[in-house]
């Protein structure tokens, strides 16, 4: 297999694995250990109003390992799909990485294999803690995960090598360009993600400008509360304040998840163009494919957005559009695996 | 690939591994130590209201917030060059089918890069000093800047060839 088909089989197969990983976050992790985190907090409160300085120390041991429960989550999911995308970015600039076949492969190898330890890392920074570390705060987890990092910006750089020598005019013998026929699947996929790219843009300079200084003073300003109203020892303005930080804490994410997800989709979109004449599948499965990843990366930033408004409904079309896309993924990548071989014997005969 | 092609792809080959560079270094020493300054002075808060000292209380809340914000356009910053620099290659492998001259097109290709190398070191920049409008204002430039240049290009994918 050639780096290029190494590098579009290995991106989606992250990309599905890290959608999939996010789904079931979002599913059976997310929601849950948001309201403990609410329980977790409320304790500590009550704990403060009782005077009982040991009960908040108890309460906030089990905040810290909630929330790292859930970042490391959060990490394990953005870094492998993020992966993925280098990955397909990494197979369409091959024709411009003047280095041999053989070194181009292993590049692309190393690139999978960091891409593959760096998520695994961060997945197992909350269950490995710092066991057996010879570190004050760094775990053999984490180590694992920078030591991904490092492999990955070392590929990184070798193909940067790459394309710089091909700038300077040194011819590249290997790999064949990745032809585009301007067919309706790539078409549709290069402006849909243009389009999916730009809105996620401009909802985010809409956040930047109108929600996120304002979201961080009511932060702190709910804080300040739930401390007086634990001070005051008032059971009720202490739930009210806890109920107050549980929103916004909501809105934070959804809003953040909606601009993050629409903009990473029209990004997937606009890679998926480029692929399109590796998956070996007739027009027609190509086109129902393409519909149904474009409807999944639409409804489920969408859908993320109305939570807040419509509750778990949404909240379930989201995970909905969330499985089209991974559907519409592992169809393309079964159209990839169809073709290989065919290229490589195509131009050997 | 024309210039502008290729002034795109290397530019954000090289804002990408920028981008880890900078993830890496902060993942290494600066994050584990912003997560526990922050669980603590969120800690520290309910333990000072225990101890009825509620001065000490909203000191911590005010850490809690600062540390929050800085940690925030810390991670921002990292995502959205690695993001920005991903978008660039993308389009630089097309950007010869942008139906424009090869000038126009290397303006457009210089703006998106000066964008998306800007916005992220502005929003960076916000975390050194919280009063000064230095780093909002470079922010909101650099923002403009990448979503007029990608409008422009969104409209070169659009207009027929000459």
């Amino acid at each position: 297999m050639s780096a290029t088909r190494l590098l579009i089989f290995g991106g989606i197969a992250l990309i599905v694995t890290g959608m999939l990983f996010g789904d079931i976050f979002a599913v059976f992790v997310l929601h849950q250990n948001g309201g403990r985190t609410g329980e977790t907090l409320l304790a500590a409160a009550r704990a403060a109003a009782d005077r009982d300085a040991a009960g908040v120390r108890n309460a906030f041991a089990s905040v810290d390992a909630l929330l790292e429960d859930r970042g490391t989550k959060i990490d394990t999911h953005v870094h492998m799909t993020d992966a993925g995308y280098l990955a397909l970015l990494l197979a369409l600039v091959q024709p411009y990485v003047a280095l041999p076949s053989r070194r181009k492969k292993r590049l692309a190898q190393a690139f999978l294999a960091g891409s593959v330890m760096l998520p695994v890392g961060i997945f197992l920074i909350h269950y490995v803690g710092l066991a057996y570390s010879p570190f004050a705060v760094i775990g053999w987890a984490s180590v694992l995960a920078d030591a991904g990092g490092a492999v990955l910006i070392v590929a990184l750089a070798g193909e940067i090598w790459g394309f710089w020598k091909y700038i300077r005019g040194q011819a590249v013998r290997s790999d064949a360009e990745v032809a585009q026929h301007g067919s309706w699947a790539e078409r549709v996929l290069l402006s849909g993600g243009t389009v999916l790219v730009l809105l996620g843009f401009l909802y985010g300079a809409w956040y930047a400008a109108f929600d996120l200084y304002p979201q961080e003073d009511a932060e702190v300003r709910i804080l300040n509360t739930l401390a007086e109203q634990a001070n005051a020892n008032n059971a009720a303005g202490i739930s009210v304040a806890i109920n107050d930080y549980g929103g916004l804490g909501a809105a934070k994410a959804v809003s953040i998840a909606a601009h993050s997800h629409i903009i990473e989709f029209g990004m997937l979109a606009l890679l998926l163009s480029f692929v399109q004449p590796y998956v070996f599948l007739s027009e027609a499965w190509k086109r129902r494919w393409v519909i149904l990843f474009l409807a999944g990366s639409v409804l489920l930033p969408v859908c993320v957005l109305l939570e807040l408004k419509l509750g778990l409904l949404a909240g379930g079309i989201a995970d909905a559009g969330g499985l089209l896309v991974v559907i519409a993924l592992i169809g393309m990548l079964a159209g990839i695996f169809r073709y290989t071989g065919r290229a490589d014997a195509l131009r050997t005969a | 690939m024309n210039g502008s092609g290729k002034l795109l792809v290397l530019g954000g080959a090289v804002l990408a591994a920028f981008g880890m560079l900078y993830g890496l270094h902060y993942a290494l020493l600066v994050e584990h130590q912003t997560l526990d300054r922050m669980g603590n002075s969120l800690a520290q808060t309910f333990v000072s209201v225990a101890n009825q000292n509620p001065k000490q209380a909203h000191t911590a809340i005010k850490t809690y917030g600062a540390t929050r914000y800085d940690y925030v356009r810390q991670v921002d910053a990292h995502s959205h060059w690695g993001g920005l620099a991903m978008l660039m290659i993308v389009l630089g492998i097309v950007f010869d089918k942008l139906a424009f001259t090869e000038n126009f097109r290397r303006g457009l290709a210089a703006a998106l890069l000066t964008g998306s190398t800007l916005f992220p070191a502005a929003v960076l920049l916000q975390t050194a000093d919280r009063t000064a409008m230095l780093g909002s204002v470079l922010a909101v430039l650099g923002s403009a800047l990448v979503m007029v240049a990608l409008a422009g290009v969104a409209w070169g994918f659009l207009r027929e060839p000459a």
